[in-house]
């Protein structure tokens, strides 16, 4: 069997019909998205405005409130530091919780180099967020609220309506990082009281590089201080030539993602499932980190205790997954997502996540099974922690001679 | 990151896998590592009357690297006098199996795991009395 690509959530192939989509604009339609004068950029400009419409409605936006910018590390950059920039005289308070993406992490970490505020709120051990810990964390002085709609690595989505309609009522400004949860489960910033939204394309079969950021005009209307300062693009929000050519693939990928949501999502959550009830069948002592009612339907990450998961990742080599392991790392410490549930540093460190996408299939899934089963059991079968357990040790009492 | 073909041998197929009896006097058990940092190693060693390896075990919990590094200091112990086996050096364990620098740390903890297992297997020796070579290791 040729590879199995099971690390959809790091990112997914162009799909062939985004590619199609994409081409004539490195070709005949090359044009400047910003020139009006001529039919080169006339090409370009409803190129791109076809785009606007295709992702903004995804979202339950409108085109006007798009802003195209490189990907998801921009469009979080944008939103937190744009915020932050523009509403400093209202108050320096934000808040967001300790397992979003590092695009969202280090943003704040520099505005607090910078004299803001910040609460980071600690998920439960599913990863989830409370509207009722956001609430409390509110101060009269908060500016913004941040929370990922679902995470990368354990899939779990947080209750983004119910935050939404808090901010909402405090007149807190919101932003959710989306990259994960956009094309696969509804999103509606109407309805869920979003202000700000970060979207990625190569997440969703379209091309690398390119990204939106949504960005409410209306009740309220949301001004950011600009990141990147030049040509006055995007509102003056974003300034730089368009990458019309990966906006052209970021809006057909969004359209076939919103097209084929409603059984895509359902394929893919079965065989999410199979997969699960595959390997608790053959395998004991396995762990499903994150929270299955609220989850994204690609998304498993699973603990196979007492082997490490870069090990795993080694015997099942023609399998694309990743870890929660960091081995490679120079400070050996295992993922903070994992970490940050509260779990224990052993839970991360034998972590796998597997990431379904479009064109896994059934075939794939068992393959997968039978493959994991097989390593964790050769690995097992070398594993003193297995062993010791087997012989009633309790491991957490054991003193162990640490590095 | 991509391995060395012998990382993967001995991952694939690793050598002198398992355990002995810790309680017995001529096994010298080293047990290093911990859980939460993703490597624990246990090697075991047995000796005969004239302090001379004859047998290792070992059972890891840890990334390809941290098995294959046990793995391949059994089989170095293996035949060895405790002496001998003492100037085994976590750098031969990188030059053989090509370990690249986030990976050292491996080799470290397999040269410490056959420390440990020596220092047992001596302790128990003169906890005893009983091998009648201690004279010389003294």
């Amino acid at each position: 069997m040729r590879s199995v690509y099971l690390d959809n959530n790091a990112t997914t192939p162009v799909d062939p019909r985004v590619l199609e989509a994409m081409l004539p604009f490195f070709k005949e339609n090359f044009g400047n998205a910003a020139s009006r004068n001529h039919r080169f950029g006339w090409v370009a400009d409803q190129a791109v405005e076809k785009a606007r419409e295709q992702v903004a409605q995804v979202v339950g936006a409108t085109g006007k409130e798009i802003v195209w910018t490189s990907g998801s590390t921009e469009g979080n950059n944008l939103a937190i530091q744009g915020v932050a920039g523009m509403y400093a005289d209202k108050g320096k308070h934000l808040i967001t919780c300790r397992i979003e993406h590092k695009a969202v992490i280090d943003p704040f970490k520099y505005l607090e180099s910078k004299g803001y505020e910040v609460t980071w709120l600690e998920p439960d051990p599913k990863g989830r967020v409370s509207v009722d810990q956001v609430r409390a964390a509110m101060r009269p002085d908060t500016i913004l609220v941040s929370m990922m709609f679902a995470n990368n690595e354990i899939g779990t989505i947080n209750p983004i309506a119910e935050i939404g309609a808090l901010c909402k009522e405090r007149d807190v400004l919101f932003h959710t990082d989306a990259t994960q949860a956009f094309g696969k489960v509804l999103i509606d910033v109407e309805a869920m009281g979003v202000d700000l939204l970060s979207m990625s394309g190569h997440k969703i079969y379209g091309p690398k590089g390119v990204g939106a950021l949504y960005v409410r005009r209306r009740k309220p209307r949301v001004r950011l201080q600009p990141l990147l300062h030049g040509g006055g693009h995007e509102r003056g929000m974003r300034s730089g030539t368009l990458n019309v050519p990966g906006i052209v693939g970021l809006g057909t990928a969004a359209e076939i993602a919103l097209q084929d949501m409603p059984k895509e999502s359902v394929r893919i959550g079965r065989l999410r499932d199979r997969l699960w009830a595959g390997l608790s069948e053959h395998l004991t002592d396995i762990h499903r980190n994150g929270d299955p009612e609220h989850s994204l339907p690609n998304t498993l990450n699973v603990s196979f205790l007492y082997v490490e998961g870069e090990s795993l990742m080694m015997g099942f080599s023609d399998i694309a997954v990743s870890s929660g392991s960091a081995c490679t790392s120079a400070s050996l410490e295992p993922s903070y997502v994992l970490k940050g549930l509260g779990l224990g540093d052993d839970i991360a460190h034998s972590s796998i996540r597997f990431s379904l996408g479009r064109f896994t299939t059934e075939e794939e899934i068992d393959y997968t099974i039978d493959q994991v089963v097989k390593c964790v059991n050769h690995l097992r079968k070398m594993s003193p922690l297995f062993e010791m357990v087997q012989e009633g040790v309790d491991l957490s009492t054991v003193e162990w001679q640490r590095h | 990151m991509s391995y060395s073909d012998k990382i993967i041998d001995h991952f694939q197929n690793p050598r002198n896998v398992g355990s002995m009896d810790k309680n017995q006097k001529n096994v010298g058990t080293g047990i290093v590592g911990a859980p939460e940092c993703g490597d624990v190693m246990k090697l075991q060693i047995m000796v005969d009357d004239q302090e001379r390896i004859v047998d290792a075990k070992f059972k890891t919990f840890g990334c390809g690297s941290a098995i294959a590094s046990s793995s391949l200091a059994t089989e170095w112990v293996k035949g060895r006098t405790l002496d001998e086996a003492m100037e085994l050096k976590n750098t031969d364990i990188v030059k053989e199996l090509a370990l690249p620098p986030v990976k050292i740390h491996c080799s470290v903890l397999a040269e410490d795991a056959v420390r440990a297992a020596i220092a047992d297997v001596k302790n128990k020796v003169r906890a005893t009395g009983s091998a009648k070579k201690t004279v010389t290791t003294a």
